[in-house]
């Protein structure tokens, strides 16, 4: 551009390849979907630009010949115009447009997980040995009566009076959470559907319909209804086993989606039922939603629609307001509720979105929790914690905070490979998981990727079950809210009284 | 012979008189009448089939939301969103209906003889085969065809002057039909006007005839009107407003 005098920033990263290692063998040039490595004659020469720190070349590098180095140009160092604030303002000189970024927040914020420390039991009470006793984890996602009413029967034998509406019962507290085909691949999808079959789990479809090789898995998915309805039809809902209407996402609270045009190929198209290179545009609100008191019409527009045979989840952004917005959804007759934390994924979101708006998981899910007690609501909805849920002690400390199960999304991908290089948007991702381009689709074996899923969930599983043996929990159900399991390190005052947590030491 | 089962709506409650349209389909009525209904939301929600379902009263919120195939006939009015994600059939209101008018509805014709409310036709969408079509014979509020991303939405004026503004805010597929002109200060970002050709008259003439048909007038004069086309100006509405990290 002649009338822009910003030129080229400087190189995010810096591939090299130590010759001395390096056979020219080629795999680097063939895995590369972004087009770093050429061939040319016997060398294989670099474009460092186009790199996005995936990690494929490296994996796939019998030599361990290449190398990446981030931010190899200094800028002047500079505690408030970071590199990344900088950048960002170029960016905008030259086009005068929002920033769009993938994946979840790269604000460097405190993680409240790492600052609450788990408990264990010593002398006064002993730890149990979960080899020998049993630990229960299988959890029901719905709604609980409030009391249960028994009957007589005429001979004598007692039966449940109560008539109990349809829960979902899952093996560990842990679900994949919402990724829309479209985003992923296909056998993204097929590897997390057969992976949440062989642990007793559930996944995901996100906004994007549910494609045909699904249908196998059908028993096994949760369909979701965002606000642009894509996908949406009686079939959908039916297939399900539960439905999920989407009314808010952590990486950008507040604002739609679009999926572009580009993306939208003959496959997705299908699955979406719209044309093929359309923009697919979600509003921000559901349009048939403008007030709290038209949320319980859509519930159970969906309810009615599938013959209150289903249970219906609501998942909604942690913001300031948490505890209110979830008083009111868990009125609204729905069976669990989903709260995505400010750190929660996508595919893409304005980074000003993406670093800026909403408050923690953490935070989110012991509020939530409270006020569902304090207005006699908890047994009316199960809470779900999403957004970067990283590992076992993370789904441990957000059921201690209250939480009933956790979603997982962006640590599955990781678990197919995925190495969080946020470039999903660009839809060449070498892994074949954030792409519709069939040759890096096929790169995803479903079978080899599901497999790494459903050890992941095991491990954690595993973990999970170490962790409550030694602090002498024997069942989910009372680790569920209890507070007293935590202690926050190095947290203020403020946020301890906020979570209900004591300080270390007390 | 067509089998017909009536059912009187007074004093039940929706989930109960949804129960009781189930169970009359599934004993192979062809045609449900229901009759004394005040309000009660969801008829039709999630129905399959080729039925007809008479509703006699003022229908309550999301009527034939989700429903594909059967046929409903409002004699009355209808409430916020009747059409709403319907995928298939026909909703024939010979009233007035509220908000939101078959919000993203994908397939299918929903057909108001009076005025709809604010929205109508928002997010409505179209797949191959699949075109959803909304006609008013009255007037249309504010945000008529908002999203719109698919199908035909055409408004008469019936009844005298056709009071939408900010027509096709955010629209990138589809076309709004209104007889007669529509000032260029009604339209919205993203919206343009363009003639009416011979080609569209003649695809939209089908779709008059019938709701003519359905309501009992004379179609030429509807035939032989003066119309504006509203489409999108662009198909990508939000392409220029952002850009990568």
């Amino acid at each position: 551009m002649s009338d822009c005098n910003l030129g080229s920033m400087p190189l995010r990263y810096r591939v090299t390849i130590d010759r001395d290692q390096c056979m020219e063998c080629g795999r680097c040039v063939d895995n590369c979907s972004y087009g770093v490595f050429r061939q040319d004659g016997d060398k294989i020469l670099i474009n460092s630009r186009k790199c996005t720190a995936c990690h494929r070349c490296i994996t796939y590098c019998p030599r361990d010949a290449i190398m990446l180095a981030e931010h190899p140009c200094d800028y002047r160092s500079h505690p408030v115009w970071n590199q990344q604030v900088r950048e960002s303002i170029y960016n905008q000189a030259r086009t005068g447009k929002i920033i769009l970024a993938g994946m979840g927040s790269v604000a460097n914020l405190p993680v409240i997980f790492d600052r609450l420390m788990l408990d264990a039991c010593q002398v006064t009470t002993p730890p149990t040995d979960p080899l020998r006793e049993p630990v229960e984890l299988r959890t029901y996602l719905g709604k609980k009566p409030s009391k249960l009413d028994f009957r007589q029967k005429a001979n004598g034998d007692v039966e449940l009076a109560t008539e109990l509406t349809p829960n979902l019962m899952i093996e560990t507290p842990i679900l994949l959470g919402h990724m829309s085909y479209g985003a992923i691949s296909l056998n993204a999808h097929l590897a997390m559907a057969r992976a949440a079959q062989e642990v007793g789990t559930f996944m995901g479809t996100g906004e994007g319909g549910l494609h045909p090789g699904l249908y196998p898995y059908q028993d096994r998915v949760i369909v979701q209804v965002a606000s642009g309805r894509f996908g949406v039809n009686i079939d959908y809902l039916e297939r399900g086993a539960a439905i999920e209407l989407k009314l808010g996402q952590g990486a950008k609270p507040g604002i739609g989606g679009h999926l572009t045009g580009e993306k939208v190929s003959a496959d997705v198209s299908r699955t979406r039922m719209i044309p093929q290179g359309s923009d697919a545009i979600s509003p921000a609100p559901h349009h048939d939603i403008y007030g709290i008191e038209d949320l319980p019409q859509l519930v159970r527009s969906v309810k009615e629609a599938t013959g209150w045979k289903k249970p219906i989840f609501a998942k909604i952004a942690a913001v300031n307001n948490n505890a209110e917005n979830v008083a009111a959804v868990a009125r609204s007759g729905v069976d669990a509720i989903a709260i995505d934390g400010f750190r929660g994924g996508t595919g893409a979101a304005p980074r000003v979105f993406r670093d800026h708006v909403g408050i923690p998981i953490e935070v989110a899910i012991a509020t939530a929790d409270k006020e569902l007690r304090k207005q006699g609501l908890r047994n009316e909805v199960s809470l779900i914690a999403c957004g970067s849920i990283r590992e076992s002690a993370d789904v441990m400390k957000a059921i201690a905070l209250g939480a009933d199960a956790v979603y997982i999304a962006t640590a599955a991908l990781a678990a197919m490979g995925c190495r969080v290089c946020g470039n999903c948007y660009q839809g060449l991702c070498p892994w074949g998981i954030a792409t519709q381009r069939q040759d890096l689709v096929d790169r995803l074996n479903p079978d080899v990727a599901s497999k790494q899923v459903a050890n992941l969930i095991h491990a954690w599983t595993l973990e999970i079950t170490e962790l409550m043996g030694a602090a002498g929990i024997t069942s989910i159900e009372s680790l569920r809210g209890n507070r007293d399991r935590l202690r926050g390190y190095m947290l203020d005052a403020g946020l301890l009284d906020v979570l209900d947590v004591k300080p270390i030491g007390a | 012979m067509a089998k017909q089962i009536t059912i009187d709506a007074k004093g039940v409650d929706c989930t109960s008189l949804n129960q009781q349209i189930r169970e009359a389909l599934k004993d192979g009525a062809d045609e449900v009448v229901v009759n004394n209904v005040l309000g009660q939301r969801f008829i039709g929600d999630g129905l399959r089939g080729n039925a007809t379902i008479c509703v006699h009263g003022v229908a309550g919120g999301d009527l034939a939301m989700f429903m594909s195939g059967p046929t409903v006939v409002v004699h009355g009015n209808a409430e916020h969103a009747p059409g709403n994600t319907m995928d298939s059939g026909k909703v024939v209101i010979h009233g007035s209906a509220g908000d939101a008018v078959a919000h993203s509805m994908r397939g299918g014709k929903v057909f108001v003889r009076g005025d709809i409310g604010y929205r109508g036709g928002i997010h409505m969408k179209q797949y191959e085969t699949q075109r959803p079509i909304l006609v008013v014979g009255g007037s249309a509020q504010m945000f008529l065809g908002e999203y719109m991303a698919g199908g035909l939405l055409i408004v008469l004026g019936l009844d005298g002057v056709m009071k939408a503004r900010e027509i096709g805010s955010g629209i990138h597929g589809g076309e709004i039909v209104v007889r007669g002109d529509v000032d260029d200060t009604c339209l919205a970002a993203g919206a343009k006007k363009v003639p009416l050709t011979d080609e569209d008259r003649a695809r939209i003439v089908p779709v008059l005839r019938e709701f003519a048909e359905d309501f009992g007038f004379d179609p030429e004069p509807l035939v032989n009107a003066d119309y504006t086309r509203i489409v999108p100006a662009s198909a990508r509405p939000f392409a220029g407003k952002y850009t990568w990290e």
